[in-house]
């Protein structure tokens, strides 16, 4: 078929299309086909909380990959208002200069209801980009508090950004965000306050267990590029790192472990939602729940043993 | 259900960008998808956005006078990809110049004052997904899965 023919050669108007297909849920056959031409991107995260310039910061990376003439997409991802169902999606204000490179192809995703930082769709998208032949895959998750980790299922390389107001030691010592830092950035590097948030992240990283891999945590200005090119060299010291340990292969087998699950659990909850509970007998339930006469968990499982008896 | 996706753009050197800026709220609000591409953009720029973007509509904002050579190249642009975007405009754009205008291939232009449900409305009515690039092919591919 032409469209997958394209999209293989690298073709954006293809690419575009694709994407839309996968993200409104009709383009399970076109990830089947293209799979087996998937798996040769680097996945590179970067997160942080709102504001602490990540937009800023992918696009200051993306230029500098593109130098070394490797083909860049980038995924941004902004939330979804759960009131409206709409979304503005801004990030590519900060990347300007990048969305008429050739060799760039850039999307904004709203998270439609996902509350981990990306959408559920955004390892799909992410697939139908590394079928199209890019070399790096740069994520930009919504700006993000302590909790919301997606990342860490979808990226080799996760970068956590932070600035000067961020908070102390006792923040970075938290569990969360910083857990799941492979390299910290300290962006506005030249605001006051963040020569000591750079000193309180080495100690409180200093605490950690050690591992193969010893955090770096840089300063940088992406607004002016600066700190920006060795940003990219621990990039590739991360990589290097990654595929000598093997520890590669164990990162992309959960991810594959939880492709499948995820998948599972959609289609389960659709089944369930449009074949198994009918919602008048739910609301008889819902009456005599509320009269205490059952449990919400019994009426659960006496609906899931009817799915499992029903296949 | 497909969401709808609007590209608001602010092309050339007029540096207004409030009535933009309403318009995405609006759309926002009314449960769309707008990209927003910020100001002083090229028309090149804003085709490619919208065609990698995927949008269903293109809305373009002028206050600077140069609607007639924005408008002509934006569509002239997505001609040359072949792409099949509608583009709608609004701002300061005088009463002859919007039927020439509309002759030429923009959709639709929304002057001052318009309420911003019209905007809504318009939209949801004229492109709801019917003239999205992508939606040939996706009948098609979601019959094949079944």
């Amino acid at each position: 078929m032409d469209l997958i023919k394209n999209l293989l050669k690298g073709d954006k108007l293809s690419i575009a299309r694709v994407i839309s297909q996968v993200e409104d849920d009709t383009g399970y056959d076109i990830l089947d086909r293209i799979y087996p031409y998937t798996g040769n991107a680097y996945h590179i995260g970067i997160t942080g909380p709102p504001g602490a310039g990540k937009s800023t910061l992918v696009n200051a990376i993306a230029k500098k990959l593109l130098r070394e003439s490797y083909k860049i997409g980038i995924i941004a991802v902004d939330p979804t208002s759960p009131f409206s169902g709409g979304a503005l999606l801004g990030d590519r204000i900060r990347m300007g200069d990048l969305s008429l490179q050739k060799n760039v192809f850039i999307r904004s995703m709203a998270t439609r209801g996902s509350l981990g930082g990306l959408s559920k769709k955004t390892k799909d998208v992410a697939l139908v980009l590394d079928a199209a032949g890019m070399d790096y895959i740069l994520i930009e998750t919504v700006g993000v508090g302590q909790v919301e980790l997606d990342i860490a299922q979808v990226c080799d390389t996760k970068i956590v950004v932070l600035v000067p107001e961020s908070g102390d030691s006792i923040q970075a010592m938290k569990a969360g965000l910083l857990e799941i830092a492979d390299i910290v950035v300290v962006n506005k590097g030249d605001r006051e306050g963040s020569d000591s948030l750079l000193i309180e992240l080495k100690f409180a990283f200093d605490l950690k267990p050690k591992t193969g891999w010893r955090v770096p945590i840089l300063k940088t200005i992406a607004t002016d590029d600066s700190g920006i090119d060795e940003l990219v060299k621990e990039i590739g010291n991360h990589k290097e790192y990654l595929e000598k340990s093997d520890e590669i292969k164990k990162l992309q087998k959960m991810r594959i472990l939880n492709q499948i699950h995820e998948y599972i659990e959609t289609e389960i909850k659709r089944h369930l939602r449009e074949t198994v509970i009918d919602d008048k007998e739910l609301d008889r339930y819902i009456e005599k729940i509320m009269e205490r006469k059952v449990s919400p968990y019994k009426i659960a499982r006496k609906i899931m043993e009817n799915m499992l008896k029903g296949g | 259900m497909r969401k709808i996706r609007v590209l608001i753009g602010k092309p050339g050197l007029d540096g207004h960008d409030r009535g933009a800026k309403v318009v995405a709220a609006a759309l926002r609000d009314a449960g769309m998808e707008v990209i927003y591409t910020g100001l002083h953009q090229t028309c090149e720029a804003i085709v490619e956005a919208a065609i990698q973007e995927d949008v269903d509509v293109i809305g373009l904002s002028i206050l600077s006078g140069a609607h007639m050579t924005i408008f002509p190249r934006v569509l002239k642009l997505l001609k040359e990809r072949k792409a099949n975007i509608p583009v709608i405009g609004g701002g300061i754009i005088p009463q002859d110049d919007v039927k020439k205008l509309e002759k030429m291939g923009v959709k639709k232009i929304f002057g001052p004052g318009t309420p911003t449900n019209e905007i809504v409305e318009w939209i949801k009515n004229n492109v709801g997904g019917k003239n999205s690039p992508g939606q040939s092919t996706k009948s098609k591919k979601s019959r094949k899965q079944k």
